[in-house]
Order: C-alpha cells, then structure tokens, then sequence
C-alpha cells in the first residue's frame, strides 16, 4: 500500500479573527474517495481552497506525497496534479463540447503559418475520454449549453482528468441536481476512483457521500467533528454528525410538536 | 450504460441505438449554422431583382453588385471577428477614411512614395487598435463607449489636421504620387471576365473572407476568439489569454480600416476628411445579418461575408429598379430586425439544456 498522496495534519485558517478552519486532519489516498461533509458554513470552502492552492493555510500543515507543501496559487496546485472542479464549471456554454475539452489546452498539427487545430483529434479523444467516465455525450458537435447539468459536470471532471489530474477535488457537484443527474456523478465519481484517483466530494448530503466515499471528513462551524473510515461509521450517525447531532433530535422533537392533531 | 462508446456507430443495431439521440436530418444541421439565415436571405434578394429587373443578372449587374458587397465585406469579416470576442468597434469606419488622409497627405504634401505611405497608414491603424483594445481590457469600460471615444477623436483629427494642411476637407491628386500605378494594379484596379469588369477588392474580400474562416474554426486564437465571446471568466480559468486575444481582434480590425482605406483613396483618387462616418453601423449590420450575436461568443466568417453581398445586390438592385434609393434604409432597417430575431432564436435554442 502507498502512502497518502495528499494530507492535511492540524489544518488552520483564519481571515482577520475569525477562525474559519481550526485542526483539521484527513488522508488522501489514490484511489479512494474522500467526502468532506458539512452543513452551510462549516468551513468546507475554505478547506477547498487551502487544497486548490486559492488560499493559503496559517496552522498546521498539507504534505503532497509527504512533502511538506504551500501552494502559491491554482496554477501550482494545478501542476501538482491537484485539479478542482469548482460549481460554475468554467465552460463556454455557446461552443460545442470538444471545443470546450481542449479550450486553452489546444492540440495542434503542422508548423509555422500551417499550425493548426487538430480537430478530428480533439473530437474523437472527447468523446473516448467522456465514454470511459461512463458518460454518452450522444453529439461532440452539440453546445455545452445543451447539456444536462449532470453532463456538464462530467465534461469538466473529463478535462480535468484527461490534462493529469491526481487529486480530483469537487465542490458541491450534486447539489443543484435532480436525483438522477445526482445519480450520473454519483457514477463517474466511482469511475475517476476506479481509474486510480484520489476523489475529493464536498457535499452536504450524506446520502450522496455515504455510497460512494472510503472516508468521511465530518466539518462543524469550522472543525473536525471526526475522520472515519467507511467501516466505522454508519450512514445515519454520519446524517446526525453533520447536522450537528443533539440539534437535529430537538428539532424533529420540536416539528413533531408541532403538527396539527390528525382529523377525527 | 457503463459501456457507451460506440452507441453512434451502430445505429441499426437497436439496443445500442440511443433513444434520446433525435436523427439529425440535413435540415436541422443546416439550422445550427450561423450563415444559414444571411444565405436564404441572399438567394431570396438575388431571386427577386433577378426577376423584377432586366439588367440584374447579368454580368455587368453581378461586377456591380460586387463593388460594393467587396469593400463592405472585407470589413465585415474582420469586424465579425471582434463581436465574436465580445467587442464592437465604432471607430472602424472612421478609421478608413483616416488611413487615406495619412496616405494622400504623406504623398502629396509631404512626396513619400505611395507604398511606404500605405505602410505608415497601416501602422498608424494598429496603434489605433492597440490603443482601443488596451483601453477596453485595462479598464473595463464597454467597447461601445471607448470606440465612440477613438471615433470622435478620429473624426476630429481627420477634419482639423485636414484643415491645417490643404486648407479645404479634402486631400486629391494621388494619382499623381510616385508608386501609385503599381499600389493601383494591386490595390484597385479592375479586371475583366467575360462581358464583366470586376474590382481586384473582390478578390481581396474573399481571400479575407478564407482567411477568417480558417483562423476561427481551424487554430487555437479562433478556439479563444469564440471563448472570449461566450464566456470570458471560463476562458481566462483554462489558461486563455483573455486580454490578448481582444486587444489582438481590435488591431485586426483597425488594420484591415487602414487596408480599406488605402483601397478606396487609390481608386477615388482623392479623400474626403468627412468619409466613412456611418459605415462603421454597416459593417455590424452586415455581420449580425451573417449571424454573429450582438451578446458575442457566437457568429461566422463566411455569414458576414454573405451579409455584406445582400448590401451589394439590395444597392444595385434598387438602381436598377428605378427606385428611390431611400428605400434602401427601409429595406436595411427590416433585414437587421429579422435577422437580430432570428439569432436570438438560434442562441435560445444552442443554449436551452435538455
């Protein structure tokens, strides 16, 4: 067994006084699927963009291959094979999907004035790279704009793998999706893993993180509730881990309070 | 639905067959082109002053038509370009008329030969460029108002400098410069075909034309000029060049003013400092009428071209007709409406998800 390719030991942030991120430890190991799991506010953000190399981390320390490492900006953690798919995707909705593939990473023939687009190359490898995610683009051809939201997630996932990605870090990929587009990522995220990846899913369902994820890092207003591994927890403590636990029993106490008597 | 790859390639076979995948017929695909609106139109326009006037469609009214199409079109190529990328530029028009002032200035007046002055006037068109495409990406101003700024101050330049120079608002007798036969036999002259005498701009328009085409759909810069257009953030976060490519469009299109410009003083012999104020709104029409969106990210090369031969044959078809050439307004002012709604559809449905 290897070690992790990315590791984060006592992690810490804070903007001004505010602590956003205090003590937070995982492990990344290829080929597995890291959740990272936390309500609105519970520093799933800021931890993002420590790894993206966005921000940098003021306590504790993230090793890459057990180097210790501060990334200086996401083109860095970009060259250390460390890619982020963020919610807004970075496409162009108007040109086609193998456009959009190669955008700012062009194949090219030929030299001097005679250098050019290699466009039957950037078609047929769009479509082999989408079709190994496990993913049917139907038209290489067809607008990004046309795509369904789970589909467009896949073209930026599939770009992010086909240009060297080792760490894949998704940030709420599921949560603007309906429950089979949810099921589509669901599914080319066991594809990157199977394909030797090392998969960060941020998400604040657990019902998305729990069949797919290995590990389970639990984030409460900014700190570790705990880092388990699939074995030693189950679903419905990893739902009332995040929920905040004790919060989440009061509440259905207090919603069942409140029902109206049944009619008689 | 793990194993998908070859769904496309066996479309007989009905388990692989996918289901959501409508056939595309010849009709549908044509649709997805931006030119295709600008070619009806330009079939529907040839078909009827071809059948309402004898002189129309014959080599004589063809080599006319084309004229002018030409020298638009040579224009509207490259400024489609630019609303590809997201930008317009209003200075373009005026710009012609400036390159001429600076070429029939530094050779009458000043005695420079006429090639090293068509040099000069193309250079001074890529500062022109330069300076509208780096003032829109360093500050971040629209394009509308910064090139309605170089606008005026080229109009201004052209008729004050005018002024001071020659006394009058005009520069003539180029025809006279040394150099100005050769500049003429590449720039201006005509050539017969047949019964038809033809421009030399026309081969010019379509050597653009060809140009264009190729750089848009077939390099990495015409891959970045559509991702400049549709989506700008997008393109700057996959490592695009953003700023570059703009600045890069807007010297394309002040330098290709400069080439107009050089074009039409060697063929009118003389430059009014009043010239091309207006042209510039032709060039966009033409180009929207070719299919490019006003909002960027979308348009053709080859439709813009098409679009400034509707101008051509609508100009000379109204002459023929013996009609009053006001109505070439009207027909204009429709022509853009309809072809500005039918873009708008065409986007609607590129950009509709499934």
């Amino acid at each position: 067994m290897t070690g992790p390719y990315l590791e984060v030991r006592d992690l810490g942030k804070r903007y001004g006084n505010i602590i956003a991120l205090a003590g937070v430890s995982t492990r990344v190991y290829p080929g597995t699927v890291t959740c990272v799991l936390g309500d609105n506010g519970a520093g799933k953000s800021t931890l993002i963009k420590i790894l993206a190399g966005v921000h940098q981390h003021d306590e504790g320390e993230l090793l890459v291959d057990g180097a210790p490492t501060r990334f200086a900006s996401p083109r860095d953690a970009l060259d250390r094979g460390i890619a982020t798919v963020y919610q807004d995707l970075a496409l162009v909705p108007l040109m086609s999907v193998w456009r959009n593939f190669f955008l700012g990473n062009e194949p090219t023939r030929g030299f001097g004035p005679w250098r050019r687009f290699d466009v039957r190359f950037a078609r047929e490898t769009t479509r082999a790279e989408l079709a190994a995610m496990g993913i049917d683009i139907r038209d290489p051809d067809q607008p990004v704009g046309q795509l369904s939201g789970g589909e467009r997630q896949s073209v930026a996932t599939a770009r992010a793998v086909y240009f060297g990605a080792r760490v894949l870090i998704l940030d709420e990929p599921t949560s603007a999706l309906g429950v089979k587009q949810a099921g589509v990522v669901l599914r080319y995220i066991v594809q990157a893993r199977d394909r030797g990846l090392a998969v960060v899913f941020i998400t604040h369902n657990p019902h998305h993180a729990y069949p797919v994820g290995d590990r389970f890092l639990i984030l409460n207003r900014g700190r570790s509730l705990g880092d388990f591994a699939k074995a030693e927890v189950s679903r419905d403590e990893l739902t009332r881990l995040m929920a905040g636990g004790a919060e989440l029993d009061a509440l259905s106490h207090e919603l069942e309070l409140l029902r109206p008597p049944p009619p008689s | 639905m793990a194993t998908v790859t070859t769904r496309r390639d066996q479309p007989d076979n009905p388990e692989a067959y996918d289901e959501r995948l409508g056939r595309v017929g010849l009709g549908r695909r044509l649709l997805a082109r931006p030119e295709l609106g600008a070619a009806v139109g330009a079939v529907a326009v040839f078909a009827f002053f071809a059948g309402y006037t004898d002189q129309f469609a014959t080599a004589r009214g063809i080599g006319n038509m084309l004229d002018p199409a030409a020298t638009l079109g040579i224009m509207a190529v490259v400024v489609a370009l630019l609303m590809i990328g997201g930008e317009f530029d209003l200075s373009a028009g005026v710009m012609t008329a400036s390159s001429g002032l600076v070429i029939a200035m530094l050779t009458t007046e000043a005695g420079l030969n006429v090639w090293p002055a068509i040099l000069l006037a193309l250079v001074f068109g890529a500062l022109v460029g330069l300076a509208n495409g780096l003032l829109v990406v360093r500050t971040g101003l629209p394009s509308f108002i910064v090139t309605l700024g170089t606008f005026l101050v080229l109009q201004g330049l052209n008729l004050g400098v005018t002024k001071v120079v020659t006394e009058t608002v005009q520069v003539g007798g180029v025809h006279r410069t040394e150099g100005y036969d050769s500049a003429f036999a590449v720039f201006a002259r005509t050539f017969s075909v047949g019964d038809g005498d033809y421009r030399i701009t026309i081969l010019w328009w379509l050597g653009v034309t060809a140009l264009a085409t190729w750089v848009l759909l077939r390099t990495r810069a015409g891959n970045w000029v559509f991702s400049v257009g549709g989506n700008p953030a997008a393109a700057r976060s996959v490592g695009v060049p953003v700023a570059r490519t703009k600045v890069l469009l807007f010297v394309t299109v002040s330098v290709t003013a400069a080439l107009v410009g050089a074009m039409l003083v060697l063929r009118l012999r003389s430059v009014q400092a009043n010239q091309g104020i207006g042209d510039e709104f032709q060039f966009i029409i033409a180009a929207v009428i070719g299919g490019c969106l006003l909002t960027g990210g979308y348009g053709s090369a080859v439709g813009a071209a098409i679009g400034a031969l509707i101008f051509g044959m609508a100009k000379q078809g109204i002459v023929f007709a013996g009609w009053d050439s006001d109505w070439f307004q009207l027909f204009l002012g429709v022509l853009l409406l309809l072809a500005a709604m039918l873009n708008h559809y065409v986007r609607r449905r590129a950009e509709a998800r499934r």
